[in-house]
């Protein structure tokens, strides 16, 4: 090649370049342009994240929650809510359970979780005792569920001993294995495990914290709220 | 994480932007939209078959490779002149903006698989591999295919 045309090719290449900074794209001159270029991608992406939610084609959605915990990450599948995350747990360690466990077919979309994101707000501020919507069990194994199952019984307000529910899950194994269970439990808050707590009324153990478990008792009125 | 496909939305928020920047420059900013949602909706239909070591980043850039060519394709069918230039927005030198212009007028005149060649080369900034991966080719000819399209661009543009 000679010296002549490799200059012309470089002079192409820098026009195409050109031509591309044209049309908006990441060799575009302006920070701004290319600033453009990624939020038209942004919305592209988020317009179909939500259709893709909305004619059923993804096999998991998520949306971050708030609460007086911060920022909760709820995830549903078609059956209903299968994941609920405290914010400590990083958003893509959750999201890579859920690929492994469940399917790699997972989107953001608020709107298939705006029911879970409203009837957590009704019961943080009092009004809401008991939730409607509906789980997927899927992430929970047959031991987990019988304990999980005679969880979900106890009313609000109400409280059980790590034994109690052991024996409601009608098992041999007792109460460690019952608190293994509710300690691995995928959906808190609204499986209430914070209502199981050792004999004798000591609090036990939480996934989220101690001191979640005990906001969510002070909540519900089982525990007297501190300072009364 | 290895032996895992990534999560969607983890695969789509960092290839939405290649595949954004290849579609506007292939099919023009009206139709990236179309071309956009078809490229991932198809993606997501096959995703969970996918075995979690393919080069992701080729596999969305083939199918929204296929999609700028139905979308070219229908455009043509409409009469309607192919790759005509996205929005101008001109800067520098206004004779240096015409030629850039011929330019792209030219890209579009490529016939297909050089144009694609061109196009996810410069515009998609995939290496050889990828782009024979995209458009379905040995690698050989996907070099062969963007040299020949070179070389057509620099008889059509000349310096």
């Amino acid at each position: 090649m000679s010296a002549n045309r490799r200059e012309h090719d470089d002079e192409l290449g820098e026009a195409l370049g050109r031509a591309a900074a044209a049309a908006e794209l990441r060799t575009a001159p302006s920070a701004r342009s290319r600033q453009r270029s990624a939020q038209d991608a942004a919305a592209a992406a988020a317009r179909l994240s939500t259709r893709v939610a909305a004619d059923g084609l993804a096999d998991v959605s998520y949306a971050p929650v708030d609460s007086p915990f911060g920022t909760l990450l709820a995830a549903g599948t078609a059956a209903g809510l299968v994941r609920l995350a405290f914010p400590e747990e990083s958003v893509d360690s959750v999201l890579d359970g859920l690929a492994r466990r469940i399917s790699p077919r997972i989107v953001e979309a608020p709107a298939p979780i705006e029911p879970v994101r409203r009837e957590l707000e009704d019961y943080f501020s009092g009004s809401r005792h008991s939730f409607d919507v509906a789980l997927d069990w899927s992430l929970i194994g047959p031991f987990g569920r019988r304990v999980l199952h005679a969880t979900a019984e106890i009313p609000y307000g109400g409280v059980l001993s790590y034994a109690e529910v052991a024996a409601e899950a009608g098992s041999p194994r007792g109460s460690r294995a019952a608190g293994n269970a509710l300690g691995s439990n995928p959906i808190p808050i609204i499986i209430p495990c914070h209502r199981v707590l050792r004999s004798g009324g000591a609090l036990g153990g939480y996934g989220g914290g101690l001191d979640r478990k005990r906001f969510l008792l002070e909540l519900e009125g089982a525990l007297p709220a501190r300072g009364a | 994480m290895s032996g895992v496909l990534p999560p969607f939305q983890r695969f789509l928020d960092s290839n939405r932007e290649v595949v954004w920047r290849f579609l506007v420059a292939s099919v023009g900013a009206v139709e990236a939209e179309d071309c956009f949602q078809e490229t991932f909706i198809a993606a997501l239909s096959a995703y969970p078959r996918l075995r979690p070591e393919s080069n992701l980043r080729a596999w969305v850039m083939t199918i929204a490779h296929n999609k700028a060519l139905d979308s070219h394709r229908a455009r043509a069918r409409r009469a309607v002149p192919v790759a005509e230039p996205a929005a101008v927005e001109v800067r520098g030198a206004p004779e240096r903006a015409v030629r850039d212009d011929a330019l792209w007028t030219a890209v579009g005149g490529l016939p297909e698989r050089q144009r694609s060649a061109v196009v996810l080369r410069y515009l998609g900034d995939l290496p050889h591999r990828e782009i024979a991966a995209a458009i379905g080719c040995s690698e050989e000819a996907a070099r062969r295919s963007l040299h020949e399209g070179l070389t057509k661009l620099r008889k059509a543009v000349p310096a």
